[in-house]
């Protein structure tokens, strides 16, 4: 019997579903690892940004020309040094990309637009010098009025960024400009229809603030551009392949020109998929002739690098007395930061995914703002809809009385539901991970005083897209692996267990890379849950190559047909008649007579990968408020979420611990704070305050597996999902702990404390 | 201003060095002796990517000047391991998968082997209060604290 795994996909071996040290490892508990900021060339140039003081200013004038004369400056650029871009939307990936914004965000033009925004870049021989230059730039500014808020930036008397920026998506185009970039709507059913059969109708209006993705890494980069153009890139990045489509774009150069390689990388969470240094330290290079070195600092992270948005949302839904939803309408106001393109749209798109309702309807509004323009994080827009969505369906659980784990298995979405976005489900799990958190210990455990028990659901469609993958049998029989997206938590090690079982080779002996730009083909970015997926997909691909090419060198060994042969557990073997006089090769059998049977030895696996399975998930809190000073702790934490196969688990479950505890510092801490000056107050990890590890219990993980039957190993996307539930789940659990319904994130100590001092309920916690 | 000359000790070599004054420990480090591994996420003290020891006293190395280091013992990721053998605590973490994009886990390990060093058998909520001046955005903490238990109870039954 030929071994398959659950999937019904021939596997020589199972590695895959254990939990093996990680091929990458010792170099990263050694300090061996070289992330963006490790690299050095010989004779490389200190890069330095020249930011906006302002949150909103025309630039009237830049004068680089005493900077240019001081000596040790060696290159200075301006946006005088980047073609100007023409206005066109590019999808990529989750997000859609215009370079006319890229090219502005890169180096302002006509304005600067938020604090930070970047305005001119200089190399030097030294930092002492670099800063020295900075100092050196005139740029005079005719600063403007800025506004900061979603909802004030949708005023119609609000400051305008952009004076060509007309609504898109409304009949007729509006007569005037302003900061609404573009109206999104999603419907299914009859919403009017759907409230009128409704018994019981919840009204909520929400606030979010901007998060950062912080990573404990900060963007840095090295260029290096010779005399005839070609140009060498070293950046932490979760997709160097982007960063060399962008690069070749905004400086107008070949992309066959360009390589780039991918450092490792310190976190991305979706905040290093677009660029910021990369085009400067090339621009910089190319004029000085030498290697420019960037590193960003933390304040430039904060002020000029992601976030993701805040937003204002309204929900309203409507369910039957005996908890059938019938209806779900919701409003989401989402900052897209200083240029067009928050993730509004994802975020009307997942808000009431993970139920089967008749009558949705969802409108999404994008909205410009003097913030620095907002970048993806962790299933990007579906937090902030959820959130919102998450709670009213507490609230409804709490006025119908019926459990919210019971509600939700009522209302879930299943196999062959209609979401309100378009598919129909394939096999999803969201109803296997409501059942693992009610059988949790956890879930029937009581609870003190001042404690609460929350649960919230969430979704991530997940993507796949362009990957390519290379796998080549060395003459010893080791395996060298190729795949083209950075590896950020684990994709190294899962993808080795995938080669070691589809080749019968230890895992040992497969030795994982990420190629440069110039080693494979196109792989689009590590992002949307996408690199496990899609790569194990090419990996598959590969392997099938090198294993036809096998069968068909041993039909030739053997003098068979080539129906003859066959791959079988790690080994080509003769079938049929007579198959036993011939002794089963293994690949490394193949990897000693290589060269007399046809020469080297290798797969590339190039597909654009189809088929992503939707992740759903579900969390449980417990946690305790410190009446006296409005303090959340939490106190137990469960997620449940669907992994379709888990390829590591412990890598797997690294992502779901991760995205919660992200998800934690969202709902109770993280925030952007602005002055009445429109600039950041809060821009380093003292005053931004994510969580630490005293902050948090042990965060219990269990994987779901509903096999994606569109995947060879069943695997779903995982790294996204597990962001999504946690406000909610905080949020529902503090109103179970304090009868208060808070609506706006963070719930940080002073807003708890100023509720419950209006309601007469802070004290402090033993006395009287 | 003419530059300090100090001299050191690193991982147990003699170590000497020219550095301006506003330079900082971590940037003779990294930049100087070209040990790469201490990391910079703030140069303000509160992430801890950049701890190392000095005189056997866990610090954050971007609020250490270099000219302050003068004739004293700085210990650093790169000497945790004696020869081919990895530390206990850095088997450990590969054991447990205690990281994920490994910027945090040089300072984190610097970080708890100095704990161990003092406290051979901490509770977990001590564990948790030690490296809470270490910033780990990927894990949410959970397979750090197992990992540095587990070492701990390894440790203690040697």
């Amino acid at each position: 019997m030929p071994q398959t795994n659950g999937n019904g996909h021939a596997v020589a071996q199972t590695y895959v579903g254990t939990r093996t040290v990680r091929p990458d490892g010792v170099d990263k508990v050694t300090g061996r690892a070289r992330f963006g900021a490790d690299f050095s060339l010989p004779g490389q140039l200190v890069g330095r940004v020249l930011r906006s003081p302002h949150a909103h200013a025309r630039i009237v004038a830049i004068d680089t020309s005493r900077a240019e004369q001081l000596p040790g400056v060696k290159a200075v650029v301006t946006r005088d040094d980047f073609p100007d871009q023409s206005s066109e939307f590019i999808p990529a990936g989750e997000m859609l990309i215009n370079y006319r914004d890229v090219v502005r965000n890169v180096l302002a033009r006509e304005k600067v637009l938020y604090e930070g925004h970047p305005v001119a870049a200089v190399a030097a021989t030294s930092v002492a010098i670099a800063k020295r230059a900075l100092k050196l730039i005139d740029v005079q500014y005719e600063v403007l009025p800025h506004v900061i808020d979603v909802v004030e930036a949708m005023r119609p008397d609000a400051p305008l960024l952009h004076e060509d920026l007309y609504t898109a998506g409304v009949e007729p185009k509006p007569a005037k400009p302003s900061n609404v970039a573009k109206r999104v709507e999603i419907s299914l059913g009859d919403i009017e229809a759907g409230f009128a059969k409704a018994d019981v109708i919840v009204e909520r209006e929400f606030t979010t603030q901007p998060v950062h993705q912080g990573y404990i890494e900060p963007h840095a980069a090295v260029a290096s551009v010779s005399e005839d153009g070609s140009t060498e890139i070293w950046c932490s990045t979760q997709g160097h392949f982007i960063v060399r489509a962008h690069c070749a774009r905004l400086l107008g150069l070949d992309i066959g020109k360009v390589r780039v390689t991918a450092s490792e990388i310190g976190g991305g969470f979706g905040g290093k998929t677009v660029v910021y240094l990369e085009p400067l330290a090339v621009a910089l290079s190319k004029k000085a002739k030498r290697p420019v070195k960037m590193v960003m600092s933390r304040e430039e992270v904060f002020k000029a690098s992601g976030p993701t948005s805040g937003a204002h949302i309204k929900v309203k839904m409507g369910a039957t007395k005996d908890g059938r939803f019938v209806a779900g309408y919701a409003e989401l106001r989402y900052q897209a930061g200083a240029f067009q393109g928050s993730p509004v749209q994802p975020g009307v798109m997942c808000a009431y995914a993970p139920y089967d309702i008749e009558n949705v309807k969802v409108i999404g509004y994008d909205v410009v703002s003097n913030r620095p323009k907002v970048a993806a994080y962790r299933a990007p827009g579906a937090p902030i809809s959820e959130f919102a969505v998450e709670s009213v369906v507490d609230e409804l659980a709490k006025k119908l009385e019926i459990d919210p784990v019971e509600l939700r298995l009522q209302n879930a979405a299943r196999e062959g539901t209609k979401a309100a976005y378009g598919p129909k489900f394939g096999p999803i799990g969201l109803v296997d991970t409501l059942h693992a958190v009610e059988k949790t210990n956890q879930y029937t455990t009581p609870l003190g005083e001042w404690q609460g028990r929350g649960v919230a659901s969430g979704f991530w469609f997940n993507i796949g897209g362009e990957t390519c993958a290379s796998l080549t049998v060395n003459e010893d029989g080791t395996v060298s692996l190729m795949a083209g997206t950075p590896d950020i938590g684990g994709l190294r090690a899962s993808l080795a267990m995938v080669a070691a079982d589809e080749l019968g080779v230890p895992y040992e002996k497969v030795r994982p890379i990420i190629g440069d730009t110039g080693s494979l083909g196109f792989n689009f970015l590590t992002g949307g849950s996408r690199s496990c997926f899609s790569g194990a997909m090419a990996i598959v691909e590969a392997a099938k190559e090198i294993k036809a090419d096998l069968c068909a060198r041993a039909a030739k060994l053997w003098d068979l047909k080539a129906d003859q042969v066959e791959f079988k557990d790690g080994h080509v073997r003769a079938t049929g008649a007579g198959a036993d006089k011939h002794t089963p090769m293994s690949v490394a059998d193949f990897a000693k007579v290589a060269g007399k049977t046809g020469g080297p030895i290798g797969g590339y696996g190039r597909i654009n990968a189809q088929g992503a399975g939707p992740s759903f998930g579900t969390h449980l809190v417990d946690l305790e408020v410190d009446p006296e000073t409005g303090r959340v702790t939490i106190l137990r934490y469960t997620v449940a979420q669907d992994a379709g196969k888990a390829i590591h688990p412990s890598y797997v479950e690294g992502q779901y611990q991760g995205g919660a505890a992200q998800g934690i510092g969202w709902a109770l801490n993280e925030e952007y704070i602005y002055g009445a000056d429109g600039k950041l107050q809060n821009a380093g990890f003292l005053d931004y305050r994510m969580p630490v590890a005293s902050d948090l219990p042990m965060i219990d993980a269990i994987l779901v597996e509903v096999p994606n039957p569109r995947h060879p190993y069943g695997v779903r996307g995982v790294g996204e999902t597990p962001i999504v539930p946690p406000m909610a789940a905080i949020a529902n659990a503090i109103e179970r702990a304090t009868g208060i319904r808070f609506t706006d994130l963070p719930i940080s100590p002073p807003k708890v404390l100023k509720a419950l001092r209006e309601r007469g309920l802070n004290h402090p916690k033993n006395g009287s | 201003m003419a530059k300090h000359h100090v001299t050191a000790t690193v991982n147990g070599d003699e170590v000497e060095f020219l550095c301006e004054t506003e330079e900082t420990l971590l940037d003779v480090l990294r930049d100087t002796l070209t040990l790469t591994g201490s990391k910079e996420g703030c140069s303000s003290g509160d992430c801890g990517a950049c701890s190392v020891t000095l005189d056997g006293r866990l610090v954050c190395s971007c609020l250490v000047l270099g000219c302050e280091v003068g004739g004293r013992r700085i210990e650093t990721i790169e000497g945790m391991a004696k020869g081919e053998t990895l530390h206990p605590l850095q088997r450990k973490f590969l054991e447990h998968a205690a990281l994920q994009c490994g910027i945090c886990t040089p300072g984190v390990l610097v970080a708890a082997r100095s704990l161990l060093e003092r406290d051979p058998d901490p509770s977990e909520t001590e564990v948790r209060y030690w490296l809470a001046g270490n910033l780990c955005r990927c894990t949410g903490y959970d397979k750090i604290i197992k990992a540095v238990m587990d070492t701990a109870a390894e440790l203690r039954r040697r």
